[in-house]
């Protein structure tokens, strides 16, 4: 994880034709799917600056549609997105905007819809080489990767959440690399995002849940 | 005693100090800093090799345009080229002035790139505008020498070690330092390891490895319309030959005064001193002329060079 490894030089084994607008484009919407950890009725995709103006000649679109599909950088199926999208009924919308600035040329917005109305926005940026961070989760600006396992806690911005959480994973022996926390404004909506080394078990989400100022949870495990 | 190194003298004296070639200690420093097995390592270059071994061969069977329709069908043209080296001079249909070895090595090369445009599946080494340097080479000589996986496998561990060198002491994206970074990075890479697997030295790849790198200083990435089609495709034809002449060189015991480590630290600087319309914009070199800006945008709209 903290060095160069071979595969990192001779790969990452990826569907082309950029690692940045195509594989990065896969990442960013890889996570979005495995944070939303629902069924999607409807996407809707937001492209700026350089995304927006060659997305089209590298595939963006059909990354970002395959992404939310669950297809990972080397999966053929990328190529397909549009019409597997379209056979399963989902729904989907481009709106490719070169005009807005955004603080990466790589950026895009991602909106999540639910059959049953739950909706989900995340900004991603890639930032070469198929590397990518997410930078905002329903408009309040975070930053993670998703290179470790990463555990999300939408939570209100009151005390006592980060001991709660940080308790169950201590008494599961899981070691935190690093945590940071967001809130949109004092005493509003809260997330803190928690990075381990080691695989942060589904059955530890059903402890946290039981604090009554935890909203919601999302786990990205590596 | 551990296998990790950081420049390349550190990995020529782990090479010295146990009697290893350059591929042997790469694969000992991922067995160590990745805690995996040999095995596990060999599966994942098993896997690499296959997808590598279909990107070369699919499109000479099957030639598919590009999303853009920049390119497509030129690898095909190539290899049948080298498919009649076996017919006399005077009734072969198109001149092959490389010879098989070459011919069929562009050809696989240019291969890769077509798979990489189309949306298919390739092996980024080091970058996918690159992608076809490697494969190119170490698949063709295979075929033609007969080696076996686990030698390719070598070609690939031998070629990661180098292109980790220039990946940690420099960098190996366009943007960053131009094409010299991802095609001067993959025929260093190519070269070294073809020095190996034709039974050099290490100190023969890093001769090779540091005359790629220093043929190759300056070249611009200046892709048009900003797509990973042309020159890309072409370049990866020259990182090819590029690294061919230099493995000849190095394994005829021609040196380059300048030390591996040292060239890294040059292309570095070059590509830092690029001007930004020569680093991936798509506005200088092929993108910034009046035809380039045409087939990016259908008439010249303005932010080239030449607009």
């Amino acid at each position: 994880m903290n060095y160069i490894s071979l595969f990192d030089v001779i790969g990452p084994n990826m569907i082309g034709p950029s690692s940045s607008h195509t594989a990065g484009a896969v990442n960013i919407a890889l996570l979005a799917y495995q944070l939303f950890r629902r069924p999607i009725a409807k996407a809707e995709f937001t492209l700026y600056e350089s995304f927006a103006q060659t997305g089209r000649g590298h595939g963006t679109d059909k990354a970002l549609l395959g992404g939310i599909q669950g297809f990972g950088t080397d999966d053929v199926r990328i190529r397909d997105s549009y019409a597997i999208a379209d056979a399963a009924g989902l729904q989907y919308h481009f709106t490719w905007d070169d005009k807005t600035k955004t603080a990466h040329p790589n950026t895009v917005d991602i909106r999540l819809e639910s059959p049953d109305g739950h909706v989900q926005t995340i900004r991603g940026e890639s930032v070469g080489g198929g590397k990518i961070r997410i930078v905002q989760i329903n408009d309040i600006d975070v930053v993670f990767t998703g290179v470790y396992s990463t555990l999300i806690v939408k939570h209100a911005d009151r005390p006592g959440v980060v001991a709660h959480v940080t308790k169950v994973l201590s008494n599961h022996g899981v070691n935190i690399a690093f945590m940071r926390l967001y809130r949109d404004y004092k005493g509003g909506t809260g997330y803190l995002i928690v990075e381990s080394d080691e695989s942060i078990p589904d059955y530890f989400l059903e402890e946290i849940r039981e604090n009554e100022l935890v909203h919601d949870l999302m786990l990205i495990q590596i | 005693m551990s296998m990790d190194f950081t420049t390349g003298k550190e990995l020529y004296q782990l090479c010295e100090e146990n009697g290893l070639p350059i591929s042997a200690v790469m694969l000992g420093r991922e067995i160590e800093l990745g805690s995996v097995s040999e095995q596990s390592v060999r599966e994942r270059l098993d896997r690499s090799l296959q997808i590598m071994e279909a990107s070369v061969h699919e499109p000479l069977g099957q030639p598919r345009r590009s999303l853009s329709g920049l390119i497509g069908g030129e690898a095909w043209k190539v290899y049948r080229t080298a498919a009649q080296s076996g017919v006399p001079y005077a009734e072969k249909e198109s001149a092959v002035l490389c010879g098989e070895a070459l011919t069929r090595a562009i050809a696989y090369s240019m291969a890769v790139l077509e798979v990489n445009a189309a949306m298919g599946l390739i092996v980024a080494a080091p970058t996918a505008g690159s992608s076809g340097v490697l494969p190119g080479a170490v698949l063709s000589l295979a075929e033609i020498y007969g080696w076996s996986e686990e030698k390719q496998m070598d070609g690939l561990l031998n070629a990661g070690a180098i292109g980790y060198l220039l990946m940690r002491n420099a960098t190996v994206a366009g943007a960053e330092a131009g094409c010299q970074a991802e095609v001067g990075a993959a025929s260093a890479m190519t070269a070294s390891a073809v020095v190996e697997l034709m039974g050099g030295t290490p100190e023969m790849c890093f001769q090779a490895a540091s005359l790629a790198v220093s043929n190759l200083l300056g070249l611009v990435c200046d892709p048009i319309a900003g797509l990973v089609e042309v020159p890309c495709q072409s370049r990866n034809a020259i990182g090819v030959a590029n690294a061919f002449t230099c493995a000849q060189l190095a394994l005829s015991g021609i040196t380059h005064p300048v030390p591996f480590d040292e060239m890294v630290e040059a292309m570095y600087r070059v590509g830092r001193s690029l001007p930004w319309e020569l680093r991936e914009s798509a506005k200088g070199g092929n993108a910034g002329t009046p035809t380039g800006c045409r087939l990016a945008f259908g008439k010249c709209a303005g932010g080239c060079a030449n607009s």
